[in-house]
């Protein structure tokens, strides 16, 4: 991909809001939490909007990352490594308490969740994404 | 001077005797033309909103995308001396070493048939059961030297989507020998028609608007190898790599020699491999020497953020300019640049450069451990014939070289000044275009060409328009964005439909079922 820093934002939130939600309202049902359903989908919507409001810092450091590239690009492979990093702060910061309105979340739960959503942005970012919207890729990833 | 795109023309108009519509002084010479000086001239006039120049891969991703946003094929006319859109880069990429089956230097999802970009080539090829090429797009360029397509592949992809968007039908066959001003708005492009195809010597076309798409301007050579053609007559030793050298290769396989090489892009890596290829097949002797004017041996450029990968005297870059210009950080940047700020972004991704690939790397090697394959540093100051060898005298940096060779070829530089292209100087001289700070075709960002509009628009991409506000401009995606600008452009005059994300997805589908539109 070939983002600015903008359109680095405004893609994660996009992505997230709209391929996230969707694929969040899918999958939880069938994920391992033993609550209630609205209690799990209160947790898997709260872990996507962290993922979210976070991403915009990451977002920050991955720009910082890719001045140091001459081709100011960001390979296709960084985008699926830096679940991991991602991941596991999410991961810490849910384990840790920090955020307060989530009691806890079961560890196959919270990777299967994350993984599967983070795989299902990925891929509509590298393709589809350019379908219904085709100034996206020369536009550095800006929707607006 | 040409009158056309550097391939062999099908439509040259050879020297005819005089037959009637043929231009006046009168026409000529002036800069707006009203419909009775042309009625005067007994030339006929058709009307059609929008004009193409050049029938090349500008004029097809410009009329692809103009069908798609709903642009009837009776609105366009693609004037043009080619059989099809990729005639002439074909007869480039093929004497230049890459024929169909070798792959181009080009990013997976610059794909000329599919404004989209999606499917990429590299996804096609893994649905197609080449999963290679799929990992090879998810792991570039870290784990992986980038994908390219094959060349064949994007001219077939090409030839189905020309069918599909019936391009064909927007077709009109000649050689276009100036674009003038309409009195009263719009322009008048003159075609002249193939001997026979056409009851008067030149016809006009009336249009709103009028895009120049007509490639590279010429061939351009050095003055060391045109001072030794005009002093020798000699064409067969000394030849610049895109013009046919077939002769070259096959006179190796009779006898070993010795070629000089100049040249640090991608087409000396290609020719490299050509030679390297042939010596390993065929167990050929072939020595080769390789003249560097700039040899880079270290990663370079200004400061740790503009490092560019470089080493035994190449510059590494996967694709001619660095990836960003083509949609992210470089492309903003140089966009909202102008004059110097421009000229020295410009400078600063410029110089001659080819991509890493692996096979290369290993051929070179091989043949710098062996000793078949020598680098020099300097500058060629002489050719002479001596006997059926070439001598030439070099400036190095180790001081002046002499050496004899079978032969040189010279895979330096391409293209000549716009103004070798008779259509570019006529629009120079008179429509009031300008040139750029690099020279070439000025335009703005819509790619429209400043100075020349006229109540309608005059649009130009292509590698004449090198030098603008966007830098990709001579390549299979930069000619997209290109059209894309265009496209833009007219929707805002009323032209084409809006391409939202509606129009957009149900388009795409088309594309995917192959649905002639």
């Amino acid at each position: 991909m070939l983002p600015t820093l903008n359109g680095r934002i405004q893609t994660r939130i996009f992505l997230l809001a709209v391929v996230g939600s969707l694929w969040t309202l899918i999958i939880t049902p069938i994920l391992p939490i033993d609550a209630p359903l609205g209690t799990a989908y209160k947790t898997t919507f709260s872990i996507l909007l962290v993922v979210a409001v976070l991403g915009i810092v990451w977002e920050l450091i991955y720009h910082g990352i890719q001045q140091f590239r001459w081709e100011k690009d960001w390979p296709t492979i960084f985008g699926l490594l830096t679940a991991i990093p991602e991941g596991l702060l999410v991961w810490f910061l849910l384990a840790g308490g920090a955020i307060p309105w989530i009691d806890s979340v079961p560890g196959p739960a919270f990777v299967i969740d994350f993984v599967t959503t983070w795989l299902v942005v990925w891929l509509v970012a590298n393709g589809p994404m350019r379908v219904p919207f085709i100034h996206w890729r020369i536009n550095g990833g800006r929707l607006i | 001077m040409s009158e056309s795109t550097v391939a062999p023309q099908h439509a040259q108009t050879p020297p005819a005797p005089p037959r009637p519509g043929d231009l006046t002084d009168q026409l000529i010479a002036s800069d707006f033309w009203t419909e009775q000086m042309l009625v005067d001239a007994g030339i006929p006039i058709i009307d059609v909103p929008f004009v193409t120049v050049g029938g090349g891969i500008g004029s097809f991703v410009t009329a692809d995308y103009l069908r798609i946003c709903g642009v009837p094929t009776d609105a366009i006319r693609v004037l043009t001396p080619l059989k099809h859109p990729w005639e002439s880069y074909e007869y480039l990429t093929t004497v230049s070493q890459i024929p169909r089956g070798e792959r181009l230097r080009s990013d997976s999802s610059s794909t000329p048939d599919n404004i989209w970009g999606f499917p990429s080539y590299a996804l096609r090829e893994g649905l197609h059961g080449n999963l290679k090429q799929l990992w090879n797009v998810l792991v570039e360029p870290i784990w992986a030297n980038y994908y390219t397509p094959k060349a064949g592949h994007a001219f077939e992809s090409m030839e189905k989507e020309m069918h599909r968007i019936r391009y064909q039908e927007m077709v009109v066959h000649g050689q276009v020998r100036m674009v003038r001003r309409r009195v009263g708005g719009g322009y008048f492009t003159i075609l002249t028609p193939p001997e026979g195809a056409a009851a008067t010597r030149r016809i006009a076309y009336r249009s709103q608007w009028v895009h120049i798409a007509i490639g590279y301007p010429g061939l351009k050579f050095l003055p060391d190898l045109q001072k030794y053609r005009s002093e020798y007559n000699d064409y067969s030793r000394v030849v610049n790599a895109y013009e046919p050298h077939e002769h070259i290769y096959e006179r190796l396989k009779l006898r070993p020699g010795v070629i000089l090489i100049r040249g640090g892009g991608i087409v000396a890596s290609r020719v490299l491999q050509r030679l390297i290829d042939d010596r390993d097949r065929l167990g050929l002797q072939t020595q080769i020497v390789h003249l560097f004017r700039t040899y880079v041996d270290t990663p370079h450029g200004n400061g740790i953020f503009k490092r560019r990968k470089g080493a035994d005297g190449w510059a590494y870059q996967g694709f001619n300019y660095p990836k960003s210009v083509w949609g992210g950080q470089l492309k903003q940047q140089v966009r909202k640049s102008e004059g110097q700020e421009r000229a020295t972004l410009y400078k600063e991704m410029g110089g001659t450069n080819t991509p890493v690939r692996r096979d290369w790397q290993e051929q070179l090697k091989r043949g710098r451990a062996q000793g078949w394959y020598r680098v020099m540093i300097g500058q060629i100051d002489n050719m002479r014939p001596v006997g059926e060898l070439v001598e030439v005298a070099v400036s190095s940096n180790q001081g002046p070289q002499l050496g004899t060779f079978d032969a040189v070829i010279d895979c330096t530089g391409l293209e000549a000044d716009i103004r070798e292209h008779r259509v570019l100087a006529d629009l120079l001289d008179h429509s009031n275009a300008q040139r750029n700070p690099v020279g070439r075709l000025d335009v703005g960002r819509n790619f429209e060409v400043t100075g020349a509009q006229n109540g309608g628009k005059m649009y130009a991409s292509g590698s004449s328009t090198l030098g603008g506000p966007f830098p990709g401009v001579d390549t299979f995606f930069g000619l997209q964005i290109a059209a894309q600008e265009i496209a833009d452009d007219l929707i805002k005059q009323g032209f084409a439909k809006k391409l939202g994300p509606g129009r957009s997805t149900s388009q795409w589908w088309k594309w995917v079922r192959n649905k002639t539109i």
